[in-house]
């Protein structure tokens, strides 16, 4: 991990009518940093990623990457969201298009690199994730884990230097999970700069350099995973781990 | 009155005609309907897919008074019967074509009873499109027209030629209906000789005829709807 701040958010707010979602979110993260984010469902985890790159308008603060800041001007948006590589849950492959297609696409046509070098990059990311003999089949001919890994690929192709998973293994199967966690975690040797929300907490625990927890709106807490896992400092925090635990109930007499 | 539809006179006759001027017939029907067809396209479906991407929520929004005004026009021409439309655009058919009788004079009027037909029907192709997809498209840095030409078209491909088949079906049947006044073709054959003439061995024939081209028509769109339509398993 570097010094240089990647990506900073400042003050973020966000409603949605009159409800508030983000309340004033302070966040630096530094290049080559992993962050992983964990609350309870609803509490604006996927609108902090959506604002981080410009799906939602904030209503208030800043969010900037790299010095420059994330705004609804048209010019600066398609730049900054060049550098940042979202992956979501559904993973969203264009289903008319193969493999390939699917990862060239947006590298030779929107930021209109050259595409026989898109191509072998292309050749080396899927075939880092195991998937290069699948670059001629549509999205509907692969399972779900080699979907999100494509999607993965997708995304890194562009080069980013961040990248943001929003629950990518939420949809799979178990045992299609970890291939996915996999390809994060040696992302994350590789020294990318990450967000990740995600509801596996061992694997949270493994991959995040800090773990964020928001609740209301706000970050109630900000710490090591070390810390958090073990000694949580919050009363929230302990609430919201202890829904991951389970305690045996079965009594004898019916 | 069909007891003497049979007839070995009714047949002879049947026979002539067909030869003389069925070929002529079924090649005015084929080529107005595909020219129709084809201009109705060309302007029908910039304007379907105007009406996805101008919303407020959509890639490239236009003005809520715009879309509006388009939403009105096309509905007000979809609501005129096509024989009072056809009289109505007149003017416009002499002003293009010359005249207002004839094969290629039922152009005219045909493109603009279909165009707000096809704009509506691209419109609900392109609805079609996972949003999630074109979410994703916009969170790569991608500008409104690179989705619309790169990822939202190539999307609903097939269902655009599948409602391709549906408008060409459709003006089709206009088409013969133009045959009342003024448009040629295999429509007016049938109301020459079915109505006017008692014919009705043509008449029939006429419309047989009709029935086959939609038949083949439709098999063609179906076909190739299905083979480009990727999300499919094929056997
Ligand atoms: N487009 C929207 N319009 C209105 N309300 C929204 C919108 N998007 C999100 N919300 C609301 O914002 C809140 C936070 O949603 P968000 O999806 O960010 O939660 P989350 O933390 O990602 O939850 P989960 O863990 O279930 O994915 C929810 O109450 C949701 O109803
Ligand atoms: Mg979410």
């Amino acid at each position: 991990m570097e010094n240089k701040i990647q990506l900073q958010v400042s003050n973020l707010k966000k409603q949605f009518g009159s409800e508030t979602v983000l309340d004033g979110i302070n966040l630096d993260i530094h290049k080559g940093e992993v962050v992983v984010v964990l609350g309870p469902s609803g509490c604006g985890k996927s609108t902090l990623l959506r604002c981080i790159n410009g799906l939602e308008t904030p209503t208030g603060g800043t969010v900037s990457v790299d010095g420059i800041e994330v705004t609804s001007s048209n010019k600066k948006i398609t730049q900054i969201r060049q550098k940042i590589g979202m992956v979501f849950q559904s993973y969203d492959l264009f289903p008319h298009k193969n493999i390939m297609d699917n990862i060239t696409l947006a590298p030779v046509k929107v930021q209109k690199r050259p595409r026989k070098e898109v191509e072998q990059d292309a050749e080396r990311l899927l075939k880092r994730v195991g998937l290069w003999e699948k670059r001629k089949a549509f999205p509907r001919e692969l399972s779900g884990g080699q979907k999100q890994r494509v999607a993965i690929v997708r995304a890194l192709c562009m080069k980013p230097e961040v990248m943001l998973f929003d629950e990518v293994t939420a949809a799979l199967d178990p045992e299609m999970v970890r291939e996915v966690l996999e390809v994060m975690l040696e992302l994350a040797d590789r020294g990318m700069t990450m967000i990740i929300v995600t509801h596996e907490m061992q694997f949270a625990r493994v991959v995040a350099d800090r773990i964020i927890f928001l609740e209301g709106g706000k970050i109630q807490e900000e710490s090591s995973p070390e810390e958090f896992f073990t000694n949580p400092k919050t009363q929230r925090a302990k609430d919201f781990l202890q829904t991951f635990t389970f305690e045996k109930r079965k009594t004898n007499n019916i | 009155m069909f007891n003497d539809i049979f007839s070995s006179g009714a047949l002879i006759e049947a026979w002539q005609i067909i030869q003389t001027q069925f070929p002529l017939a079924i090649w005015e029907t084929i080529y107005v309907t595909i020219l129709a067809t084809v201009f109705a396209i060309l302007i029908g479906l910039p304007l379907g897919v105007l009406l996805v991407v101008g919303e407020k929520s959509g890639v490239l929004p236009i003005p809520a008074w715009f879309l509006q005004v388009l939403n009105v026009i096309i509905n007000l021409l979809r609501s005129v019967p096509f024989l009072i439309l056809m009289i109505l655009v007149f003017p416009l058919t002499r002003l293009i074509v010359g005249t207002v009788v004839g094969t290629t004079a039922s152009i005219v009027p045909l493109v603009i009873a279909a165009f707000p037909f096809v704009a509506r029907l691209a419109e609900s192709s392109l609805r079609e499109v996972n949003p999630n997809i074109i979410e994703m498209a916009q969170s790569t840095g991608a500008a409104p027209l690179q989705i619309i030409i790169k990822v939202m078209i190539p999307e609903s491909i097939p269902s655009l030629i599948s409602n391709a088949a549906i408008a060409f079906t459709t003006i089709l049947g206009y088409s013969a209906m133009s045959g009342i006044i003024g448009g040629g073709g295999l429509g007016k054959i049938a109301i020459n000789y079915g109505y006017y003439r008692y014919k009705y061995l043509i008449m029939v024939l006429a419309v047989i005829l009709l029935i086959l081209i939609v038949q083949v028509f439709q098999s063609i769109g179906t076909h190739l709807s299905a083979k480009t339509d990727k999300r499919l398993k094929r056997k």
